[in-house]
């Protein structure tokens, strides 16, 4: 689903945030990107979305090598794409309906089945009976969880997330990690930034550590766990 | 994407747009005042050349042609050159004078009564007033014209002044020049004044607009909302401009009519017809549209979520 190629990301203040860097994450993996903060999650995550481009090295989504997208693809290549910020980034003065809505609009998808899945999404995530409510007259977490929803109405293969519990108390960052991987049971790709292992431990899933732009540890990709696979550094 | 869900859409975006200026309204309306007054100095200058224009055209007189004959002509022949001169194509009237007649009047303008008396003999010949046909009522035609009647026998001047009239003309030509080049210079400015408010209004609305692509908005899409508020701003601009030009007529329309009276006119000043001012619409949204455009285009483009 996602394979770094040798990428080296080096940002115009002169800072390399990855350097060389190799992995793959497979279709229906939930994956944890970890390490301290400036270790290149953030960067990971902004290149699979195409908010940054590598400065070498290739990226590969879905099969397609993000070098070859034009500007003008970037839009449709987000579509497919669920992406949840640490931050929300949520429009603040739109009910919450509207905000998870967004996607389905952008795609042109017909305002009947717009309302039916906007309840659906906005029921996967607890939050049913809030579509009126703005943004600003809800919980952080339950912000957050308005954030997932507008993420996966569009039932999007591939779901990333930065430091999605950043700022919740350990329960809620625990129910939003259990969302995460209740999507994950369905098939979607979920591929995490967090700096949290001790949750990591309690959600489970693969591990990939970070540390000055490189790998520093992975736990062994899943179809390669029974039987000895080289290091994610050389899968190329 | 269907064609239902395109144009619900659309219709969406174009009412959600109205609603957004609505909660604005001071903002709103000081934009469309500086586009209604940017639109309604042109449309001034037009409205005031084609009543110029309405104006001389009911001067036709102004090209007549006064015909004196020789002091020995009759006051028959005068007549019998007038039946002449009434059966040319480009003669609309004839109006015989007759050298008693022209005395009498020339003493009741002029005041001379006494000194004419002095002459004993009148010194005025018969003449002819031949006002032209409205095709022949052009410098060229009345100069034909005038040849024409110089060769009849018996006619001693023919008296043409129609310079008055092409001068007008030329001023008029000069004024409807500057008319059109103020009206593309301030077509220019409703243009960049919609561009400026719409360019603080994506300001004002970047983070919206970050979100929106970060979800997969084209610039496309994130530009609509900002075409159809220049739209709107143009609209309003153009309908507070056929506001203004009518308080304008209204307030001129009274003396205007009062002066014309004077000259012993009916003139009435015209107002904007129903085809002008559609087309003032048309164009007040066609630029306000066009400046979004411009701006949005190139502002949307420069914003990219990080």
């Amino acid at each position: 689903m996602i394979r770094f190629d040798q990428v080296t990301k080096r940002y115009p203040s002169g800072r390399e945030a990855l350097s060389g860097i190799s992995f793959a994450v497979e279709r229906g993996e939930m994956v944890f990107l970890t390490g301290h903060s400036g270790a290149g999650k953030s960067s990971i995550l902004k290149l699979i979305a195409l908010l940054e481009r590598p400065t070498r090295g290739q990226v590969l989504v879905g099969g397609r090598n993000t070098n070859s997208i034009r500007p003008r693809g970037i839009p449709q290549f987000r579509r497919e794409l669920g992406v949840v910020f640490q931050d929300h980034k949520l429009l603040h003065d739109r009910p919450v309906a509207d905000n998870v809505a967004l996607p389905l609009i952008i795609a042109g998808v017909p305002r009947r089945e717009i309302d039916r899945r906007v309840r659906a999404a906005l029921d996967q995530v607890g939050l049913l009976g809030k579509e009126r409510s703005r943004p600003l007259e809800l919980s952080t977490g339950e912000q957050q969880r308005v954030g997932i929803a507008r993420a996966v109405i569009a039932k999007p293969p591939l779901l990333i997330a930065d430091e999605p519990t950043g700022n919740l108390d350990p329960q809620l960052a625990l129910e939003i990690m259990q969302l995460f991987r209740r999507f994950n049971d369905v098939g979607v790709t979920v591929v995490v930034a967090t700096h949290d292992v001790h949750l990591i431990e309690i959600v489970g899933g693969r591990r990939i550590t970070l540390g000055d732009g490189r790998v520093a540890s992975a736990d062994p990709p899943p179809a390669a766990a029974a039987a000895p696979a080289p290091a994610p550094e050389t899968l190329t | 994407m269907s064609i239902e869900a395109y144009f619900a859409r659309h219709a969406q975006t174009f009412i959600g747009s109205l609603g957004r200026i609505a909660r604005h309204p001071a903002e709103a309306l000081l934009t469309m005042a500086v586009i209604g007054i940017g639109i309604a100095l042109p449309l001034c200058l037009h409205l005031a050349l084609q009543n110029a224009h309405e104006l001389s055209g009911g001067w036709a007189s102004a090209y007549d042609l006064s015909v004196y004959l020789d002091k020995g002509a009759s006051l028959t022949r005068a007549q019998a050159i007038g039946r002449e001169l009434q059966a040319r194509g480009d003669v609309a009237s004839i109006r015989v004078i007759s050298a008693a007649q022209a005395l009498a009047e020339f003493r009741d303008y002029s005041g001379f009564g006494p000194a004419l008396d002095a002459l004993g003999d009148n010194p005025l010949p018969n003449s002819l007033v031949v006002t032209p046909a409205v095709a022949a009522s052009t410098h060229e035609g009345t100069v034909s014209l005038r040849n024409a009647i110089a060769a009849i026998a018996d006619v001693e001047t023919v008296q043409v002044d129609t310079d008055w009239v092409r001068r007008l003309n030329g001023i008029l030509d000069v004024v409807r020049r500057i008319a059109l080049l103020t009206g593309a210079l301030l077509g220019v400015g409703v243009m960049l004044i919609v561009g400026n408010t719409i360019r603080l209004d994506i300001l004002n609305r970047r983070a919206e607009i970050e979100v929106m692509k970060l979800v997969g908005a084209s610039n496309g899409f994130a530009r609509r909302p900002f075409l159809y508020s220049g739209t709107w701003y143009g609209l309003g601009g153009a309908i507070l401009a056929l506001g203004l030009v009518g308080v304008g007529q209204a307030i001129l329309a009274h003396p205007v009519e009062q002066l014309a009276a004077l000259y012993g006119s009916k003139f009435t000043l015209r107002g904007l017809d129903l085809a002008t001012s559609a087309s003032v619409l048309g164009v007040g949204a066609l630029l306000g549209w066009l400046g979004s455009w411009f701006a949005a285009s190139q502002h949307i483009r420069a914003i990219n979520p990080s």
